[in-house]
């Protein structure tokens, strides 16, 4: 049973992680905590829904064309909410309480529209009975979910580290007016920045709704609070720090449920963070001082 | 038509509006429901299935011929003019008794103004504890919930369950005390409880609890929440691997044609109890039912069937009271036996309803409930 419970943890870890990566990479490299972002998970079931059930799409056309569709959404919302801010250099709480507001605004309007009921996407989408290799028992969307995760983080991370976009991103995270001196288009790169985590929110929320079959406008809401644990305990922009963090807060979640109470699950998760942040206030992979992204 | 016909005429509608005694006797009764706003839905079935057995009923009458006449006042949800309504029902209209309202809460808000009028007061949809508590003249005829659990987890021991694993949504009311009507219910038939897992009602992820009694091998698992977190709970605990032998059982959350549509195929073989069930084979289910359906072009819910049989037993206490006095009606409400499409109905002496003999219990199917054998 440990073995399944450990499985059980490393799975729901990697949809808080699948969830975090694009949230800290918008914070590492823009400095803005963007709460829209919960809105792109929603949207990116949304789109994977329409395409699937109401055009009949596979799986793996609908889940690209979903995210592709969300990050344009991404580069349009922060045109709107942020641009103005950035240049004339408001204080981060403006940004804050003006994503809370235009977060607020999507999911009500969403919910208008398309009725607050959950739906799933069809279950032929991505069905079949469970896999079973010795104890466990593993679905094909949550093996999809590992793969996901594990592709995305090797190449954000490679898009960071090894190209002339990272090393401009990494500028631009470490001093946006210096890197604006030396050239770079930062206005440009904001976009960029925008649509990859557009596309990384859009593809999360289509995998965690294929894994969860809880499809609803304010499904990027419920994750959202996971999404700031896993962030703040990972390194605000930290990579991965939020992929560590992630998996951590499932396997504890999982654990305290399985092994001393159901109903103490958050309350464990939640002491963790304020222990972390007392302890460590950059985070546990954090360093003071240091941006990263 | 000349002058003085018209005129005539004219008088005669003044005088039947001015003396309404004039007319032939009548019987007043009013009732209170959510007519607008996000609840109207319910309140929009239960007047349908007064109107529908009223229709029936007035067509011979009660006390020799005297037609009943229901005014029915709109709450909208809100308690206040649900108070407003029902003074104006017993001032205005002399309303000899009320139907409604709607919600349990409307019930408590209202209860207390009514009975203090006496006028005997009849909920159809109140389902919570304590609603007949607010006094003599307050009577419903909705089964509470903790009636309707213990039939499912009968049937569940008649299937050969002996232990149980219950999960509840623990943020929640609504599911929380459904788990204390289940856990009260497999204590009383002796069922072995084997964990009481919980989670919250916006969760989507249940594996930890799920794999945690797939080791315990329960023989059923009874869980205690809104529809969506259930279908949840049922799709994960197939994929985990809970085998179909082990029963899966609902409260009243699961009772939604949205089990079927999300967790399809994993949902089938669970057990869910109902008051009411539309397939219901007898006679006088089948003849509401048709007769619904063609007066209204949808097909009844839950909501209009114990309406409809509300109404039936409103009209046959009228008549066994010999008149249209509140008191007296009041009075013969406790000695009602009644048979409707929901089944054999008698009051308790707590003017609840006596029997649980009409819960249907449903099993799922392919994604639909039918009758459970």
């Amino acid at each position: 049973m440990l073995a399944q419970q450990l499985t059980n943890g490393v799975l729901l870890g990697s949809t808080y992680a699948l969830f975090a990566l694009g949230f800290t990479l918008m914070f590492g490299v823009l400095r803005v905590v963007n709460l829209t972002y919960g809105f792109y998970f929603s949207a990116g079931a949304f789109v994977a829904l329409f395409l699937t059930r109401n055009v009949g799409w596979p799986i793996w056309a609908a889940l690209p064309a979903a995210a592709v569709a969300v990050g344009a959404i991404a580069v349009v919302l922060d045109w709107l909410l942020l641009a103005r801010l950035r240049r004339i250099n408001a204080p981060e709480l403006s940004s804050l309480m003006v994503t809370l507001g235009a977060v607020l605004a999507l999911y009500a309007g969403m919910t208008a529209w398309l009725g607050p009921d959950i739906r799933r996407l069809p279950a032929e989408v991505l069905g079949g009975e469970a896999m079973i290799f010795g104890p466990l028992r593993i679905t094909n969307a949550q093996i999809l979910v590992l793969i996901a995760t594990g592709v995305m983080v090797t190449a954000l991370l490679a898009l960071m580290r090894l190209t002339p976009i990272g090393l401009a991103l990494r500028a631009m995270a470490e001093n946006p007016d210096a890197a604006g001196l030396m050239g770079i288009n930062t206005g440009r790169l904001a976009a960029l920045v925008s649509f990859i985590c557009g596309t990384l929110a859009g593809a999360g929320g289509v995998l965690i709704g294929l894994n969860f079959n809880a499809i609803q406008p304010y499904m990027g809401e419920a994750m959202m609070l996971r999404g700031f644990v896993v962030i703040i305990i990972g390194g605000l922009g930290d990579i991965r720090g939020a992929l560590i963090a992630g998996v951590l807060l499932g396997v504890i979640e999982v654990l305290t449920a399985g092994y001393v109470s159901s109903g103490l699950k958050e309350a464990v998760a939640f002491a963790i963070l304020v222990v972390v942040l007392w302890t460590r206030p950059s985070g546990l992979f954090g360093r003071t001082q240091i941006r990263r992204a | 038509m000349n002058r003085s016909h018209f005129l005539a005429g004219a008088a005669a509608i003044i005088a039947a509006a001015a003396f309404p005694t004039l007319a032939a006797a009548q019987v007043q009764i009013g009732a209170i429901e959510i007519l607008s706003g996000p609840a109207a839905a319910y309140g929009i079935a239960i007047k349908a299935g007064l109107d529908l057995a009223l229709d029936e009923i007035n067509q011979k009458g009660v006390l020799g011929g005297q037609k009943i006449v229901l005014t029915v006042e709109d709450s909208a949800g809100n308690k206040d003019q649900a108070i407003n309504a029902a003074r104006k029902l017993i001032g205005r209209d002399k309303v000899v008794l009320v139907i409604g309202p709607t919600l349990s809460n409307e019930m408590f808000a209202v209860g207390p103004v009514t009975n203090e009028r006496k006028i005997p007061t009849v909920g159809t949809s109140t389902t919570a504890a304590g609603i007949t508590e607010i006094g003599p003249y307050i009577w419903r005829t909705s089964l509470p919930e903790a009636d309707v659990v213990p039939v499912t987890f009968k049937k569940a021991q008649s299937r050969g369950v002996k232990t149980i694993a219950l999960m509840y949504a623990n943020d929640d009311a609504f599911s929380k005390s459904g788990f204390d009507v289940m856990k009260a219910a497999a204590e009383k038939l002796g069922l072995k409880i084997l964990t009481i897992e919980t989670f919250g009602s916006k969760d989507t992820d249940f594996s930890a609890q799920i794999t945690k009694i797939k080791g315990l091998k329960p023989d059923a698992i009874g869980i205690s929440a809104l529809v969506e977190p259930v279908s949840g709970v049922v799709l994960q605990a197939r994929s985990l691997g809970i085998p179909k032998e082990t029963l899966l059982l609902g409260g009243n959350g699961s009772n939604s044609p949205k089990l079927g549509e999300i967790a399809g195929a994993a949902a089938d073989g669970m057990l869910v109890g109902s008051p009411w069930f539309i397939a219901k084979p007898d006679a006088m289910n089948t003849g509401f039912v048709t007769a619904f359906t063609a007066k209204y072009n949808k097909a009844p819910d839950q909501f209009a069937a114990q309406a409809y049989d509300t109404m039936k037993i409103v009209a046959q206490t009228i008549d066994r009271a010999g008149a249209a006095d509140s008191e007296k009606i009041n009075a013969v409400l406790g000695k009602i036996d009644f048979n409707g499409v929901m089944g054999p109905f008698k009051f308790t002496a707590g003017r609840d309803p006596a029997s649980s003999d009409g819960v249907v219990v449903l099993e799922m199917r392919g994604g639909k409930f039918g009758i459970a054998q």
